[in-house]
Parts: C-alpha cells; sequence; structure tokens
C-alpha cells in the first residue's frame, strides 16, 4: 500500500517536473495532491516540556483529524538531531507538507535544501530559524517582540493612577529566543514614558520556584518595586507567593503583568492577584491546517504569519476561565 | 590560632561569612529580620528556607559518596516525590484534609525508598559502576515524573500541605525538619559504628567484606537514606510553590549537592564524611545564589559568577597547604 501511494505520489512529481518548485511562491502550481485525496502533513514537534507546549500538540492533532488531514506527528524529546531524522524521514516518505517547531534557529540548512529539492514546502511553527527564508514557504507564531510591548501597553494601562512606576521584570531562560525578545520589545516600548523604570531585571528561568526565589530577593534588595513583569505566568505565580508573604498585596501593592495566559494564569488574574496577561497562544492547529491546504493548493501564504492572540485584563478573566484548554 | 586555621571548616566557614558580609555593601540591612503576618522575615530566613532542600539532598549525598558511590537520580527523586503527593492530593474531594496530606507525604517518601533501593540493588547486587546505575534513574525518573504529571504543573490548594515549607509559631519548619534529619544521621552515624563502617566500605569495599562487614548491605542503606532525603526535599520543593513541575523541580540539584559535600570537605574518592562540612557547603551554595540576586549580577553572567567563587573556595585551602609546605621546605 505505501510503496504504492509513494509510487503515485513520485509519478505526480515527476509528471510536474520543475512547476512544483515554486508552486507554493507563485501560485501556479498544479499539485493534485497523493493518489488518495488526503493531503499528509509531516509534523515534528519539540518534545512535551511544558503545559503550553502539550496543548500546542494536542491543538495540531485535533485540528488535523477535523480538517481531513493525515499528520505523521513525531516527538523530538528536546533533541535537535531528532527532528532533523524526523524531516529526513518525511521527506523519505513524500509526504505533501512538512511542518515543525524548531528547538534551536542554527543547523537547519541542509535538511531544509533536501526538503526543497524533493518539491516538499516546509512550514514552520512558533519558533524561526537562521537559514535562508527561500527555504521554507512561511512561519506561523508568536511574536515575541511584539508581546512585550503588549506587555508594556498593558502597564500604561493599568498604572495610568501612578506617578512612578518602579518595574522588576523576571525573565525567561537566559539565551532563548522568547526571553531575548519580550526583554528587547518591552524595553522599546516603555521607555516612551519617563514615569517608567525598570528597577532590577534578572532570569526566574520560566519557572515558579525560580520566579519566588528571585522575587523574594527583589522584594528586599528594592522595596521601591511596584510593578511587576514576568515574561512568563508560571514566574508571575511563584513570584505572587513572594509578595505576598512579605506582607504585601499581588494586583494591589504591586501591579503584575505577565505573558502566556495559561489556566493558572488567568485563575490569578480572575481573583484580582495579576492585572493583565499577554496571551501566547499555543493552539495554532487550526491557523496551521488552513495554510497547509493553501500551500497545497498552490495558493501564496504571507512568509510570516502571527497567531491570533488576546490582551486580557482582570475584567475579561472571568468571562475567559471556563473555556481555557490549558 | 593555627589550630582554629588547620581545622577543617575554618575555610568553608570564612568563605560563608565572606558571601554573607558582601550583601552589606548593597543591602546593609542584609541581617535584619522582622516580623510580617506573624511570620519570620528576612533574607537569611530566604537562605534557611531555599536551602533547605539542597541541604537534606546533600545530606543523604555525603553517605553514599562515603560509601565510594555516587547517587545522580536525586533530582529525579525530587520531582517524583513532589509529584506523587501533589498528583494524590488534587484527586482529593478535600484537598485540605490532613489524613490526605499525609497520606500524600507517605505514598511519596515509600516511593522513594523504593527508587533508592532499586539504585542501591543497581550497585551493590549486580556490581553496576554507580555513575551508570543512577544516571539510569536520573534520566528515566524525570520522564516518570512528567508521567504522573501528565506534562502539566499540577496546581494544588492545601492549607496542610502549604506548612511543610511555611511556618509554624512565626518559624519556617523546612528548618527543623532539615536540623532534625542532620542531628539524626549524626547522631545514628558517630555515636554508633554505623558511620565507621560506611567509612571502611567507602574505604576498601572488598577488604570490609571479608572483615565480615556487609557492604552490600549499607550500600543498600546509603542509596535508600540518599533517596529519602531527596524525597523529603521534593516535599519542600512542591510545598513551597504549592505545585508539582515535573519538569524542573529539582533540575539539576544533584550537581549543587555534589559540590556541597566536596566544599565540606568530603572526598569523592570515599571513606571519611563530614556532615558538618556538608551542611556549610550546603549554606555557601545558597548564599551565594541570594548574593547574585541581592548584589544584582545581570542575567547572562549570574554562571561566570558563581564558577569563579566555586573555584577561590575550593581553592582556598589548597593555597593553604602548598604554602605552609613550602615553608617547611625552606625551613
Amino acid at each position: 500500500m505505501i510503496s504504492r501511494r509513494s509510487l503515485l505520489t513520485a509519478a505526480v512529481a515527476a509528471a510536474a517536473t520543475g512547476g512544483l518548485a515554486a508552486c507554493a511562491k507563485d501560485g501556479g502550481g498544479t499539485n493534485t495532491g497523493n493518489g488518495n485525496g488526503k493531503i499528509t502533513l509531516g509534523f515534528s514537534q519539540t518534545g512535551s516540556e511544558s503545559g503550553w507546549r502539550t496543548a500546542n500538540t494536542k491543538s495540531i492533532q485535533e485540528s488535523a483529524t477535523a480538517a481531513g488531514i493525515d499528520l505523521k506527528f513525531s516527538d523530538a524529546q528536546g533533541k535537535e538531531e531528532n527532528q532533523i531524522a524526523a524531516v529526513r524521514s518525511f521527506i523519505q516518505q513524500k509526504v505533501d507538507v512538512i511542518s515543525f517547531s524548531p528547538l534551536k534557529v542554527t543547523g537547519w540548512d541542509t535538511v531544509l535544501k533536501e526538503a526543497k529539492a524533493a518539491n516538499i514546502p516546509v512550514i514552520l511553527t512558533d519558533r524561526g530559524v537562521e537559514a535562508d527564508a527561500s527555504l521554507y514557504v512561511s512561519l506561523l507564531g508568536s511574536d515575541f517582540t511584539e508581546e512585550g510591548k503588549r506587555a508594556a501597553v498593558m502597564f500604561k494601562e493599568i498604572c495610568k493612577d501612578m506617578a512612578a512606576v518602579n518595574i522588576a521584570q523576571l525573565e525567561g531562560s537566559t539565551g532563548s529566543a522568547p526571553a531575548i525578545e519580550r526583554t528587547k520589545g518591552f524595553a522599546e516600548a516603555i521607555a516612551s514614558e519617563t514615569k517608567f523604570k525598570i528597577v532590577v531585571t534578572q532570569t526566574g528561568e520560566f519557572t515558579r520556584s525560580k520566579g519566588k526565589e528571585v522575587m523574594e530577593a527583589f522584594l528586599k534588595s528594592h522595596p521601591e518595586i511596584n510593578a511587576l513583569y514576568a515574561q512568563n505566568d508560571d514566574m508571575g505565580l511563584g513570584a505572587i507567593q513572594a509578595i505576598e508573604a512579605a506582607g504585601k498585596k499581588p494586583g494591589t501593592d504591586i501591579r503584575i503583568v505577565t505573558v502566556d495566559a495559561i489556566k493558572d494564569g488567568m485563575t490569578a488574574l480572575a481573583a484580582g492577584k495579576i492585572n493583565g496577561i499577554v496571551e501566547c497562544n499555543p493552539l495554532l492547529g487550526p491557523q496551521l491546517m488552513e495554510m497547509v491546504k493553501k500551500v497545497k493548493a498552490g495558493q501564496t501564504v504571507e512568509k510570516r504569519i502571527i497567531t491570533i492572540e488576546k490582551d486580557f485584563y482582570q475584567k475579561d478573566a472571568a468571562a475567559a476561565l471556563p473555556t481555557r484548554q490549558y | 590560632m593555627s589550630s582554629v586555621i588547620r581545622h577543617r571548616l575554618f575555610w568553608p566557614l570564612v568563605a560563608l561569612a565572606l558571601l554573607l558580609l558582601v550583601n552589606l555593601f548593597k543591602k546593609p540591612d542584609f541581617f535584619a529580620i522582622s516580623v510580617i503576618n506573624g511570620n519570620l522575615h528576612g533574607s537569611l530566613i530566604d537562605i534557611a528556607l531555599n536551602g533547605a532542600p539542597l541541604m537534606l539532598v546533600a545530606l543523604g549525598m555525603t553517605l553514599v559518596i562515603a560509601t565510594g558511590g555516587i547517587d545522580l537520580s536525586v533530582g529525579s527523586v525530587v520531582a517524583i516525590s513532589g509529584a506523587i503527593a501533589c498528583f494524590y492530593i488534587s484527586g482529593q474531594p478535600d484537598q485540605n484534609s490532613l489524613s490526605a496530606v499525609l497520606i500524600a507525604v507517605a505514598l511519596a517518601l515509600a516511593a522513594s525508598l523504593v527508587l533508592g533501593a532499586w539504585n542501591g540493588v543497581l550497585v551493590a547486587r549486580f556490581g553496576i559502576q554507580p555513575i551508570i546505575a543512577t544516571l539510569i534513574l536520573l534520566v528515566a525518573g524525570r520522564g516518570i515524573a512528567q508521567l504522573i504529571t501528565s506534562g502539566q504543573i499540577i496546581t494544588i490548594n492545601s492549607a496542610p500541605y502549604k506548612i511543610i515549607s511555611g511556618f509554624w509559631l512565626g518559624l519556617p519548619v523546612v528548618v527543623p525538619i532539615a536540623a532534625v534529619m542532620v542531628g539524626f544521621t549524626a547522631l545514628l552515624t558517630r555515636r554508633t559504628a554505623l558511620g565507621l563502617l560506611v567509612e571502611s566500605v567507602g574505604g576498601n569495599a572488598e577488604a570490609s567484606r571479608l572483615v565480615g562487614i556487609r557492604s552490600a548491605t549499607l550500600k543498600i542503606m546509603a542509596y535508600g537514606f540518599s533517596a529519602l532525603c531527596a524525597g523529603i526535599a521534593g516535599l519542600m520543593v512542591s510545598s513551597n510553590i504549592s505545585a508539582a513541575d515535573g519538569n524542573s523541580a529539582g533540575l539539576w540539584i544533584e550537581l549543587d549537592a555534589i559540590l556541597a559535600v566536596v566544599i565540606g570537605g568530603t572526598s569523592l574518592l570515599g571513606g571519611r564524611f563530614y556532615l558538618g562540612g556538608t551542611v556549610i557547603g550546603a549554606l555557601i551554595i545558597q548564599s551565594l545564589t541570594t548574593t547574585i540576586l541581592t548584589m544584582g549580577v545581570p542575567s547572562q553572567g549570574t554562571m561566570v559568577f558563581k564558577a569563579v567563587v566555586v573555584i577561590i573556595v575550593c581553592l582556598l585551602p589548597v593555597i593553604r597547604k602548598v604554602r605552609s609546605t613550602r615553608v617547611e621546605a625552606t625551613s
């Protein structure tokens, strides 16, 4: 069965020689699928390191079924070499479209060229790569710099009544793309108003316990802190415990904005302990499937597609909470 | 005076004191302890609260290292223990039930003991090298923890469970727990022959066996104890954030624990061990973290800062030795 299908795919590919390579870009393709009418998508996930990632995986699997797309799913378990091997095996299996969330930004040139040589379009999700942009069709995911800017906008909104805002910043894992870009975007956007000042910044490694430990020290070395920007919900949740232990009221004495909008974060937002959350949406499955179909049909897609995301203030939390999936 | 300087705990204590004093430059009231909401509050309290898990893990590690072994799996045991306790409590209709919390704690510690016994049996009965035997659980254990939590962070809301890392009569509960464990271990190893037997096994396992010491049983006990300590540390870590984080709880704690043991003067080759040294070693490592945060070292520089301090702490006694041998040679 498999060999018959791959033979058919090979025959189709051979018939449309040359035209296919450009079809994803200029939309002039004649690609008609792999013979059984069902699109095959090979997807390589980074691993299952967090609740966010689990929700991401679930979204992709469910929306593939819903869209009638045949999904070949591979989990790289946190290793880039597994991911490269998975992409190679997708090429050999002659899937219609390859998609993956690159673990690291570098090391992708060779395998992306192989995919291009085999006329298989590649869509990146969640994170980008440092490779020639012609080697992939599109990048679907959050814009981390933009998330930092959105956090700054939220601060301007929730701190309207304050004369001086002394912000403590909990950064993500040092060197990771979200940590670098969320710091950059925030610093750029907050600078426009002089009452905002980032008084102290340190990594909380994206975890609750580190977020709590770092905030404990911040509160003692910088008693003037009256705002907290945590680059994910978990660090913010840990910091809230430290703030309460120091006898201050999170959300009132110290205004808090976090990024992600996981269920626990939204619960704290609804309870008034967080003032605002910038959503970083893992549920990009439906958008991805739509893109796969477009690419397959030879239509043009944008080089960079931002996932649909919202900003949540306290008033929005109660309504959004019951439908929160992750 | 020279006998004071020659004491093995002298240099670690000097390092600890210097580390704490450095903070005074940045924050003159670093040593101040106040009362907030009826609980003690201050940087020193933070060091005690956050350092207690590391101290316990390092305590168990000391005995394992004394038998000539090493236990790399403690970080994973920390994660598993917290995951089991939080998973059990999260499934209860009343999370504030004391009996449920006690059962959760018992389950977590029992599981830790089983994992420790597994390590011990692999090392002592099957003769697998300790670094390999415990590496198995280092890798697999974190997977087990994530399996228990289904890859999510399990958040619980249980007042009795919170007490483990909370306050009782205004005092942080982790401090007496750690003190009792250290005291109990010191009593058992220094007031009975057990300590001597452990050192003998670490010195020469085969010779010990030939004189009638049950090396294998002692080793299994050491690994079991190490896992038990890690299990208690896991309860503290998860209670501290009221959540089980299978992915990051106890991550790399084995390295900090080994470092604490070495700073304390115990040789990685096995044999003689120093519980007091380990306690100070653990305090040095936690104080270092607190110092980095108080001094405001940028995130990118924290690792380098830590490394430099650790190198200095490890070199201090060595430099003194080199100099004294030189003086002896010239005189």
